[in-house]
């Protein structure tokens, strides 16, 4: 907690939990789509269903795919902005079970049909939190660079995996192994203090039984809706702002 | 690490000999590691989107429920025909917090200060003070220091979040800030901001967040009026040497204590309190049947048959 929490961060109203957090959690998964998303299937949970109209979360959420940030005043046209550029949007109302009142579950289609679904929930002040990922457990802030790897449970990837983040100088924040059954699919999502080079990024997906390897940059890539840099597309944003609220 | 206590920032600023504000700047200069320039750069950028948020009312605008939207304008009109009791600057600290807190129901870009339910108490009495009293914009950073100083020690030692302590911690938080805030512009010393801190939090403690529908808006719209005019008598009352008998950190520490006491229905559930009322039943109940209603259209859409 520092000053600029307590005055700040500058957002779109009404709600830090419902709205920013909601754009926080569109734009969290727009990373994780490396940029990339033609469809969106969303679906409302619990609060974020009940109230999340009047709080604009569905706007929010979609904004946040679009590489909007919490204080963008675009924010309240997302929608019509998504039609715009392509993005095909829908909503459905679902009950995701014993889960944070104010969750949501993004079924994501990129270029290639590539899917990603992110279960995610926004657990106040505009902070949130990613649950799983394609169904298996996840449990990451998107505070760090974070590198999410979809492989069999068997020996050795953890090491293959830890070694290549050992030999890029790429330190381990937290580290968290998750698996379906014994034999089965398994999932480490690993937060690291550095960013990983994108070709250390192609290496794991090629190596055998990994079957999936997401990965959550906090650098600005290039937008590929719009071709311009997404964290600098909009002079609607203060810089500063954005520095207080990541 | 931040101030657990009001009376450690008064004893850190005598020991160093600065003001108050200067001792949050350099908490925050040693917190997050980052030069005085770059502090107070942030923070002047904060007020300046305050004062944006302000100017770029627009009164025509309405909430997607509806239910808030165009008071501020109302208010503007009765004051500029000179229809209020309240002085002028009262009359244009009311109308400041509702315009701001309706541009935050209405997802208009607003600073949480410290939420941003109560986003329209700090802004409504300091831009107010800047214009009447034509005051620098750098001393009003300073006071925005002082407003920080105080919000980070009450959520320290109890909360700033509706949903842990009731409205108490959000409109009480910001009506207790801006009041210390108000201090240090009328030259109070660093006592006489802990005084007016205490007397503010304590006239709001017990305020249950209860809104209806689960939305930002009723009631959470007008009581940034009651924090913002809160903070402006409890400044008048401890300039004028009024003191409070129980110290500020232990009217936090009441806060605290009342918030735990608090039954969930009225801390953000939206089950109890006006929420709970026959009107707030059933503008909750026309809500959730316009969303049905509209996603249908969506889903029918989506999927012809």
């Amino acid at each position: 907690m520092n000053i600029f929490d307590i005055i700040g961060p500058v957002m779109v109203g009404p709600s830090s939990s419902h709205t920013a957090g909601a754009v926080r959690i569109g734009y969290i998964s727009r990373r994780l789509m490396n940029g990339k998303i033609v469809e969106a299937n969303i679906g409302l949970h619990g609060s974020f269903d009940l109230t999340g109209r009047g709080h604009g979360t569905d706007r929010a959420l979609v904004a946040g795919l679009l590489g909007m940030q919490p204080d963008d005043i675009r924010i309240p046209n997302s929608l019509s902005i998504a039609a715009e550029k392509g993005l095909k949007v829908s909503f459905f109302s679902v009950d995701l079970g014993d889960v944070h009142p104010n969750s949501v579950v993004l079924k994501l289609v990129g270029p290639k049909n590539r899917k990603l679904e992110v279960l995610a929930c926004s657990i106040g002040g505009g902070r949130i939190h990613i649950s799983k990922i394609d169904g298996l457990s996840a449990n990451f802030s998107g505070d760090y660079p974070t590198l999410v790897v979809h492989n069999q449970d068997e020996p050795g990837h953890v090491a293959e995996v830890t070694s290549m983040l050992a030999h890029k100088c790429v330190n381990i924040a937290t580290m968290q192994l998750f698996r379906k059954e014994r034999a089965g699919s398994a999932v480490m999502v690993i937060e690291c203090d550095q960013e990983i080079p994108a070709e250390s990024i192609r290496w794991l997906e090629h190596l055998d039984g990994v079957s999936k390897v997401t990965y959550l940059s906090l650098q600005d890539p290039v937008d590929p809706q719009s071709g311009e840099e997404s964290g600098k597309d909009s002079g609607a944003r203060s810089s500063l702002a954005e520095r207080s609220f990541l | 690490m931040s101030y657990q206590s009001l009376e450690e920032i008064v004893k850190a600023a005598k020991t160093g000999g600065v003001t108050f504000w200067e001792t949050i700047l350099m908490e925050d200069m040693k917190n997050r590691q980052v030069g005085s320039r770059e502090s107070v750069a942030q923070m002047r950028t904060m007020y300046r989107v305050m004062k944006e948020a302000d100017a770029s009312y627009e009164r025509r605008k309405r909430s997607s429920s509806l239910l808030v939207g165009g008071d501020g304008g109302r208010i503007e009109r009765a004051r500029q025909k000179g229809m209020l009791l309240s002085g002028d600057f009262i009359a244009q600290v009311m109308e400041k917090a509702v315009k701001m807190a309706e541009s935050n129901a209405c997802m208009k870009r607003i600073v949480a200060a410290p939420t941003a339910g109560s986003c329209g108490v700090l802004p409504a009495v300091l831009l107010t003070y800047e214009k009447q009293f034509s005051e620098r914009e750098n001393r009003m950073i300073e006071a925005m220091y002082v407003a920080a100083g105080i919000g980070e020690v009450i959520a320290a030692r109890a909360s700033i979040s509706g949903a842990e302590g009731g409205c108490q911690a959000e409109i009480g938080s910001a009506s207790a800030m801006a009041a210390g805030a108000l201090v240090y512009l009328r030259g109070g010393d660093d006592k006489t901001i802990c005084h007016a801190v205490a007397i503010a939090l304590k006239n709001l403690l017990g305020l249950a967040c209860d809104p209806v529908a689960g939305l930002v808006e009723v009631p959470c719209v007008k009581r940034n009026v009651v924090g913002a005019v809160n903070a402006v008598t409890s400044c008048d009352m401890a300039m004028a040497g009024v003191k409070s008998v129980i110290p500020a950190d232990e009217v936090i520490d009441a806060m605290r204590q009342i918030g735990r006491a608090m039954p969930e229905s009225v801390r953000e559930t939206a089950e109890g309190g006006l929420a709970a009322t026959a009107t707030g039943i059933r503008i909750k109940k026309e809500i959730q049947q316009k969303h049905q209603e509209e996603l249908e259209k969506i889903e029918s859409a989506a999927n012809p048959s």
